[in-house]
């Protein structure tokens, strides 16, 4: 069951895919995510969601999508590689 | 505009098998988005991969595909490049299959400029058969081939490649995972080899070996840990022991193999005219 989509709600938590490992609760930049009892990721402040679409890069079980990102460019991979190349 | 990572995905076989907190999700998922980003048609991309975790990840994939046998994956990606020069073909591979069994290949590849994207998925261990060390495992790291720990060294596959002809180098971790994807689109652009090692945490045989801690530690490990191309270049090789390297290395500009033998094929049919 994925978590209803709605615009209080940008992330969305595929819970049959999600194992648990906890890199998108401990990686979210305004603690968004939590535990459910089961150890699974869940949408515990949607409120304070800006989007940043960090949990979704990082979960390594491709269960986590967030709804609508704000800044595509960041999302799409965009980020700072400066200095990178030598 | 980019293409969701769904769209690549044979969401029947997944979740997939890795463990939880396994890096190479988040490395398949660097992967795919600079796919998506590039817009490459599903029927002009061919994924191709050896043996190991690592190379599990076609399975997954809804792309043309083939799950090859251990270490040959760039052999078998080289006999498609020849025969497709039009496809994409990229090489999902890990440390033990690409560095180890396939390292002839790997040099072969690079040395012949072959049309081919490497992505090494490097967790310096043998995930697949319980924990064993590879030529990727650090010196002094613990597997359960190394229980004193390892006395060998680890190969630099970046330097390697640039050394054997690639004409594309690059290295991110997990904890880039942005970076990576970057790196994953530069090499795919690229004419000729290109290889990006991506590397990535396991936490069930490398990190509890080595009691990194959670997958999140490890992750964390890696960002304090690396240092970016630029600013290595003014360290020295002490102060960079034990640090990971990342960035881009090299880009070259040789001739592409295929491209190269599109004049050998156009010679032997004037000769065979004449």
């Amino acid at each position: 069951m994925t978590s209803a989509a709605s615009p209080e709600v940008p992330v969305l938590v595929r819970h049959e895919w999600c194992k648990g490992c906890g890199i998108c609760i401990a990686m979210c930049p305004k603690k968004v995510l939590e535990a459910a009892p089961d150890g699974k990721a869940t949408v515990a402040r949607p409120e304070d969601c800006i989007k940043c679409e960090t949990c979704e890069i990082m979960c390594p079980d491709f269960a986590i999508r967030v709804v609508g990102g704000r800044s595509k460019g960041v999302a799409e991979g965009k980020g700072d590689v400066a200095g990178a190349r030598a | 505009m980019a293409v969701p990572v769904d769209n690549y995905l044979r969401n029947q076989f997944m979740p997939h098998m890795w463990c939880p907190g396994c890096g190479h999700g988040i490395v398949l998922g660097a992967v795919l988005r600079a796919i998506g980003r590039l817009d490459l048609p599903k029927d002009e991309v061919c994924i191709v991969s050896g043996i190991g975790c690592a190379s599990r990840a076609p399975g997954y994939l809804d792309f043309n595909t083939v799950h090859t046998t251990h270490g040959r994956a760039l052999a078998f990606a080289t006999g498609i490049k020849l025969a497709r020069p039009d496809l994409h073909v990229i090489v999902l591979t890990g440390d033990g299959d690409a560095s180890a069994i396939g390292g002839n290949h790997l040099i072969h590849a690079a040395r012949r400029n072959m049309g081919i994207t490497t992505v090494m998925f490097n967790n310096s261990i043998y995930g697949m058969t319980n924990g064993q060390y590879s030529p990727m495992t650090p010196k002094g790291r613990y597997a359960s081939t190394a229980p004193y720990g390892n006395v060998e060294r680890n190969f630099d596959m970046c330097e390697l490649v640039k050394a054997a002809g690639g004409n594309y180098v690059a290295r991110a971790t997990t904890a880039h995972a942005r970076q990576l994807s970057n790196y994953v689109e530069h090499a795919i652009q690229t004419q000729g080899f290109a290889f990006v090692e991506a590397v990535t945490q396991c936490p069930t045989y490398f990190g509890r070996r080595n009691k990194m801690g959670t997958p999140v530690d490890m992750i964390e490990w890696f960002r304090k840990n690396s240092v970016n191309a630029a600013a290595a270049a003014k360290l020295g090789p002490e102060e960079l022991d034990g640090k990971i390297v990342v960035g881009e290395f090299y880009r070259g500009d040789a001739p592409e193999y295929t491209q190269v033998y599109e004049e050998v094929i156009k010679r032997a049919k004037e000769a065979a005219a004449r």
